[in-house]
Parts: structure tokens; C-alpha cells; sequence
């Protein structure tokens, strides 16, 4: 049966990305789709950089500078890190522990789609009215005044690819407890996996918060509740505690898997295996614990009292402690190894002493009396801008190196990819080094211009310098990506160093992953069978059918309809549009209706059998395959 | 045979009196844990009838709900059968929840409504 392998026509293959509930292809869209969003919201940085180059500039309007910064941050958070590292996830935790595909694909591309269409509908606000316009915290106190529907845009759209995210995090915790193959016991599984497995019990766990406040929001703004409106009886505190019960856990859901990226790509590149592992996994567990304990530190300004205040500054302080055992682990696993600074392993070398540095920084801000100095300051941008650039922002262009040859195929090119590194980091360190200084000057974060004379004007020279040098190197990392179409093909392993499953496998990989589920004989399976001189992975299993599932486009149609009734709850708070409560009532019927026909119509996927199997591995890599 | 065929394997003597066994001791447990419950329902019915002091009654009703739900989530809804899949990390997950939720509700009693 051929028709596993042919060329398809355009408009099929569209349709065949539209339908698809394989984890690889999700992963590919979740790259283009993160990579999107990540371009605008750093597009939108460079704009509010231009603006803030010199003092009073009018470069753009105090009105549109808000706007800009919130979508940044709301875009780069949950639109633009967190898809990029669903790709990863999407990509490596099915390979990782043996599995031909997650536990529901189903789920897989429904939530995806909720994820891309509720940014698309949040993006959409620029051009309909306005953008949101209280950052990305959107404090109630702010955001209940803010007229227009820039705010409602935030609420919709945030509910729809929150809830996205959360059947995403879903997926990943079964998938990664109940489908490993045999052998690949918890204390085998690679670090990445692991540190998905922690990212997603913290998404389970933090973002129904988030869930709930949003809620709270739509009903304040959209029907007159008072949930956060003290002259009537409400508290405008709550939406802070509920925003940071579910903003503080997003960071480790972001800082994880990243160091779970660089905990791969380090022990590659020094040879050896990771020092420390169950450390590492101790650490990433008590991470995951405390990241839930520590939310008010963002609020030692409100007014929570001294008591509250000195136990979220001790237990803020704690969090150094499992962080500090990990960077040390990854110290020792480069000391001795015989080390290869490709460009992936050159990004993990950026990453220690930046996010050591954003690590310190944050310390400072946790000791509560030097907080009331720092908040609200560019000492706070700073901060969390060498957390996470230097942090996931290096993770996910030095594992885009790495990985690449999984996800196409193709290698990117190493003398690109050094040049793109070293132009990308010494712009993020010029561009936030020096707003350390600007904080500690007393230059408030959130300001679209400042007044010349104050000591602050070289300094945010500097710092735009340097954002323009970040948006080189992201050219430089596209064009380099591009490039890599025409590349030739990457093949099995092609760092030669791979450690774990997913490096085991014949490139390309088929939709099946695994023609026999793997066996499991200790911590990095595929170094093991290297050692042995192993051309494969020993199997558990003979060639046998496989049961794949079946492409569907109900989580498209499902996602669509909450597109559609978005708008429809959006407009409904104006009386000139009578109209909205009807694409209200359509876009929720087309979303229950094609969730009844899901719950109707049975769906028992396919079995591929074993002539198939062995035709479709003829085609891949027999004569004039492997392309 | 084909994996998809259910084996039909009549039960030995040996295996019946032990599943007969296994089934009186579950059966017991049973019994004593409602009979606990019962019991506690009537301990909480019983202070208030008796009249004594509220900040006497409300945290021994409120420690008397707790113990009745973690004897229903063992009891009753299965935490405890060591033959679930994975019944460890449930149980784990489940208590792991249980404390999240419950130090964001001691948060808002103790510094939202003050």
C-alpha cells in the first residue's frame, strides 16, 4: 500500500495539517505557529525600544506604548515560549520514552488548535479597536476602567488558549506515566521528560486559577459583577493573589523544560552522562513544589502585612536551593567530559552564568525591605528578562540546533548558528545589563517616555543597541532555518552523540515512530547499545500490526466555534450590535455539535499491518530512500 | 490465539477459598469503615444538639469533615487498592492537589479577608 508514502498535492497536505493528530506534525505547527507569535512580540519590543532610545520621543503614542507592552508580554509568555516548548515536548517526550504516539492524539490537536486560534483572536485586537492595555498582569484595578474591548480580547482569548494549554499539560503527565516502554522506569527517563512530566502537573495544578479569575474579569466587565470593585463591596487584591497563584508556576512551566533541554544537550556535547541524575530530578520536583508557595512575592507592595510578607520572602529564598544543585550538576557534567562546543552546547554555556546572574537578581528582589526599592523598576525588567531570554530564549535556539535533525531531517548550519549565538548575546546583555542600572536610577518599568537630564538617556541608548542586535540575530536564526530546506539529509544520530531513544531512530521518522517498541536496559538507552556496538535499538518486541489513530478534523471545527462565539461575547456588551448574540449562539452550537459527534461516532483508529510496515520502511530508507 | 481472544481459565479450589477469604476481609473493612462514619456523623450531630460552645463546635466539625474525607477517598473511592495502575502517583497527585488548594485557601482566610 503505497499510499502511506505518496506526494500529496497542495491543498491534501494542507488538509492533512489541518486533520492531523500526529504528535510529530502537531510539533511542526506548534514551531511555525510559536515562531509567529515570538517575531511579532519581538517586533513589538523593538518599537517600544525605538521609543524609549531617547528621551521624550514621540516616536509612538503613550496610548499605543501600553498596548504594546502588554501584548508583548501576554505574546511572549503564553503565545510564543509556551508553544515553542510544546513543539519540544510535542516532538521528544513520545520518542523519549518509547511511545508511537501520546496518550490522546485527539486531545493533542484540539489543544492546539484552542491555543492558535484564541492567539489569533487576541492578535486580531489590534486591528479591531484596540489592543489590551494593562499589561500583561492586567491588574483589575487597571483593566476594569479600560474602555474599549481591548481587555475583552485579553479575557476571550486567554480563556480559549488557556484551555489549550491545560488539556496540552493533561496529555503530557498520561502520556508520560502510562505509555514508556518497557524498561524505561521514572528513575530512566531522560531529564527533558522529566521535566515536562513537573511542567505539566504544574499546568494541571495552576492554570484553573487562572481560569477561575478570567471568569471573574468577563463577569465584572461584561455583566456588572463586583468581584474586584471595592466601592461595591469587592476586592481588587483578589485578581492579583489569583493572577500570581497561576503567574508564578508559569515560570517554572517555562524554566523547566528548558533546563530539562539544556540537561540533554550538555551531557551530549561533554560526553558523559549527567552528573547528579536523580538530583536533578529531586531538584526539579522540589522546583515544581515551592514554585507554588512563593506567588505573593510579587505583591510585597500591596500591603500584605509583615508576617505574610517574611514568609513569602523565605520561601522565595528556598527556591535558590534546587536551582543551585542544578546549575552545579551541569558544572560537573562538563568538567572532565571531553567536551564539543557546537553551537547548541556554546547556547548552554551562554545560559549558566546568565540565568545564574537573573537567579541572583531574583534573590535580591525576594528579601522583602530592598523589594519596596526594586518594584516596579527597570532592576525588575532586568531581572526577569535574564531569566527568561537568557534562560528559555537560549534553550530553545540552542535546542533548535540540536533537535532540528529530528524535526526535518536537515542540519542547521554550525558557522550560521555561531554567528547568530554570539550576535544574540551580546545584544541581550547589552540590551538588559545596563537596565539593571537604569532600575537601581529609579527609572520606573512601564513608561513610554522619561525626561532627559536624569543620568538615563545613555543607558537606554545602549539598551536599544542592543535589542536591535537581538533582532539581527533572530533574522540570522530564520535565515538559517530556511537555508536548511536545502540541506542534505541529517540521518540517524548525526551528532554522533545522541544518548537517548530519540537519537536510536532511522531519519526520517515514520509516523509510527517505533516499528518494534524499544527495551529499555538503563539510564540513555542508545548510548548503552552504542557502547555494545549496536547499530539499533534493542527491541521488546517482534514486527507486529500497529494500532495508529485516525486523522480528524472535529478539533479544528471544535476550536472554530469558540473562535466564533468569542466575537459574538465580545460585541454583546454593545447595544448598537444586536446582532452578536446570535454568532454567540452559532459559534457555541457548531462547538457542542461537533462535540457530539465525536461522543456519537465511535473512532477505533486503524491497524497497520506487517507487509505495511515493511513497505513503508522499503520506501523510507531501501534503495533511493532516506531523503 | 489471538490476543484479541478472552482466556477462560476455570477457578482451582485453592484459588476459590482464597478469593472467598480476600472477600470477607474486604467485606469487613467495609463494614467498619461505615460503621466509623456513621459514627462520626453522629459525634457532629451530637455536639451541636448538646448546646456547648461555637468556637468549641465549628474546628471539631470542621476536623471531623476532614477525617470523613479522607476515609471516603480510601474507603470508598479506591485510593487504597494497591492493584490500580499507577494507583501511587494518583494517590500522590490527588494529596499533592489537596495541599495546593489548601494553602491558597489559608492564604485568602489569613491575608485577603482579614
Amino acid at each position: 500500500m503505497s499510499s502511506y508514502t505518496q506526494k500529496k498535492g497542495f491543498g491534501a497536505a494542507v488538509w492533512d495539517y489541518i486533520t492531523t493528530v500526529d504528535h510529530k506534525k502537531l510539533a511542526v505547527m506548534y514551531l511555525l505557529a510559536g515562531t509567529l507569535f515570538f517575531a511579532i512580540a519581538g517586533f513589538e519590543a523593538l518599537l517600544m525600544r525605538i521609543q524609549l532610545m531617547k528621551p521624550n520621543n514621540d516616536f509612538v503614542s503613550a496610548g499605543f506604548f501600553n498596548e504594546l507592552l502588554t501584548m508583548h508580554g501576554t505574546t511572549m509568555l503564553f503565545l510564543a515560549a509556551t508553544p515553542l516548548l510544546f513543539a519540544f515536548m510535542n516532538m521528544l517526550v513520545p520518542l523519549q520514552i518509547g511511545a508511537r504516539d501520546v496518550a490522546f492524539p485527539f486531545l493533542n490537536s484540539l489543544g492546539f488548535w484552542l491555543f492558535f486560534l484564541g492567539a489569533v483572536f487576541l492578535h486580531l485586537s489590534f486591528f479591531m479597536g484596540g489592543a489590551p492595555d494593562a499589561g500583561w498582569t492586567s491588574y483589575a484595578s487597571l483593566s476594569l476602567y479600560s474602555p474599549g474591548h481591548g481587555i475583552d480580547f485579553y479575557v476571550l482569548g486567554l480563556q480559549i488558549s488557556g484551555a489549550g494549554t491545560l488539556i496540552s499539560g493533561l496529555n503530557f503527565i498520561v502520556t508520560i506515566i502510562t505509555m514508556r516502554a518497557p524498561g524505561m522506569t521514572f528513575m530512566r527517563m531522560p531529564l527533558f521528560t522529566w521535566t515536562t512530566l513537573v511542567a505539566s502537573a504544574l499546568i494541571l495544578f495552576a492554570f484553573p486559577p487562572l481560569t477561575i479569575g478570567l471568569l471573574m474579569m468577563l463577569v465584572d466587565r461584561m455583566f456588572g459583577g463586583n468581584f474586584f470593585d471595592h466601592t461595591m463591596g469587592g476586592n481588587t487584591v483578589i485578581w492579583e493573589h489569583l493572577f500570581w497563584i497561576f503567574g508564578h508556576p508559569e515560570v517554572y512551566i517555562l524554566v523547566l523544560p528548558a533546563f530539562g533541554l539544556f540537561s540533554e544537550i550538555i551531557p551530549a556535547f561533554s560526553r558523559k552522562r549527567l552528573f547528579g541524575y536523580s538530583s536533578m530530578v529531586f531538584a526539579t520536583i522540589l522546583i515544581g513544589f515551592l514554585g507554588f508557595m512563593v506567588w505573593a512575592h510579587h505583591m510585597f507592595t500591596t500591603g500584605l502585612g509583615p508576617t505574610a510578607n517574611a514568609i513569602f520572602a523565605v520561601a522565595t529564598m528556598a527556591i535558590a536551593v534546587p536551582t543551585g544543585m542544578k546549575v552545579f550538576n551541569w558544572i560537573l557534567t562538563i568538567w572532565g567530559g571531553s567536551i564539543k562546543v557546537t553551537t547548541p552546547m556554546l547556547y548552554a554555556l551562554g545560559f549558566i552564568p546568565s540565568f545564574v546572574a537573573g537567579g541572583v537578581t531574583g534573590v535580591m528582589q525576594a528579601s522583602a525591605p530592598l523589594d519596596y526599592q526594586l518594584h516596579d523598576s527597570y532592576f525588575i525588567v532586568a531581572h526577569f528578562h535574564y531569566v527568561i531570554v537568557g534562560g528559555i530564549v537560549t534553550a530553545l535556539f540552542g535546542s533548535a540546533h540540536f533537535y532540528w535533525p529530528i524535526f526535518f531531517n536537515r542540519m542547521l548550519n554550525e558557522a550560521l548558528g555561531k554567528l547568530t549565538f554570539w550576535v544574540f548575546f551580546i545584544g541581550f546583555h547589552l540590551t538588559f545589563f545596563v537596565q539593571h542600572f537604569l532600575g537601581l536610577m529609579g527609572m520606573p518599568r512601564r513608561v513610554f517616555t522619561y525626561m532627559e537630564g536624569q543620568g538615563w538617556d545613555q543607558f537606554n541608548y545602549i539598551s536599544t543597541i542592543g535589542a536591535l542586535m537581538m533582532g539581527v540575530g533572530v533574522i540570522l536564526m530564520v535565515i538559517n532555518c530556511l537555508m536548511s530546506i536545502k540541506g542534505k539529509p541529517a540521518g540517524r544520530d548525526p551528532w554522533g552523540d545522541g544518548r537517548t531513544l530519540e537519537w536510536s531512530i532511522p531519519q526520517p521518522i515514520p509516523f509510527y515512530n517505533f516499528r518494534q517498541t524499544p527495551l529499555v536496559r538503563g539510564l540513555d538507552p542508545w548510548w548503552i547499545e552504542k557502547q555494545e556496538g549496536n547499530k539499533e535499538a534493542t527491541f521488546a518486541e517482534p514486527i507486529g500490526d500497529i494500532h495508529m489513530p485516525n486523522n480528524s478534523a472535529i478539533p479544528f471545527v471544535i476550536s472554530l466555534g469558540l473562535f466564533i462565539a468569542a466575537f459574538g461575547a465580545l460585541y454583546n456588551t454593545d447595544a448598537d450590535k444586536p446582532w452578536s448574540i446570535y454568532v454567540l449562539i452559532i459559534g457555541l452550537a457548531i462547538t457542542f455539535g461537533a462535540m457530539i459527534v465525536r461522543s456519537v461516532k465511535d473512532d477505533h483508529g486503524f491497524h497497520l499491518h506487517k507487509e505495511d510496515i515493511l513497505e513503508i520502511e522499503e520506501q523510507l530508507y531501501g534503495k533511493g530512500g532516506n531523503k | 490465539m489471538s490476543s484479541h481472544d478472552t482466556p477462560v481459565v476455570a477457578k482451582s479450589q485453592a484459588q476459590f477459598e482464597y478469593d472467598r477469604h480476600h472477600n470477607a476481609v474486604h467485606m469487613r473493612k467495609q463494614v467498619i469503615n461505615f460503621a466509623i462514619m456513621i459514627f462520626l456523623t453522629f459525634i457532629a450531630f451530637a455536639v451541636v444538639a448538646a448546646g456547648f460552645s461555637k468556637y468549641f463546635i465549628a474546628p471539631l466539625v470542621l476536623l471531623l469533615a476532614c477525617v470523613q474525607v479522607v476515609l471516603q477517598l480510601y474507603a470508598f473511592m479506591h485510593l487504597e487498592d494497591k492493584k490500580t495502575h499507577f494507583g501511587g502517583v494518583i494517590a500522590f497527585f490527588m494529596w499533592m492537589g489537596i495541599l495546593i488548594a489548601f494553602t491558597f485557601f489559608l492564604a485568602f482566610l489569613t491575608i485577603i479577608w482579614w
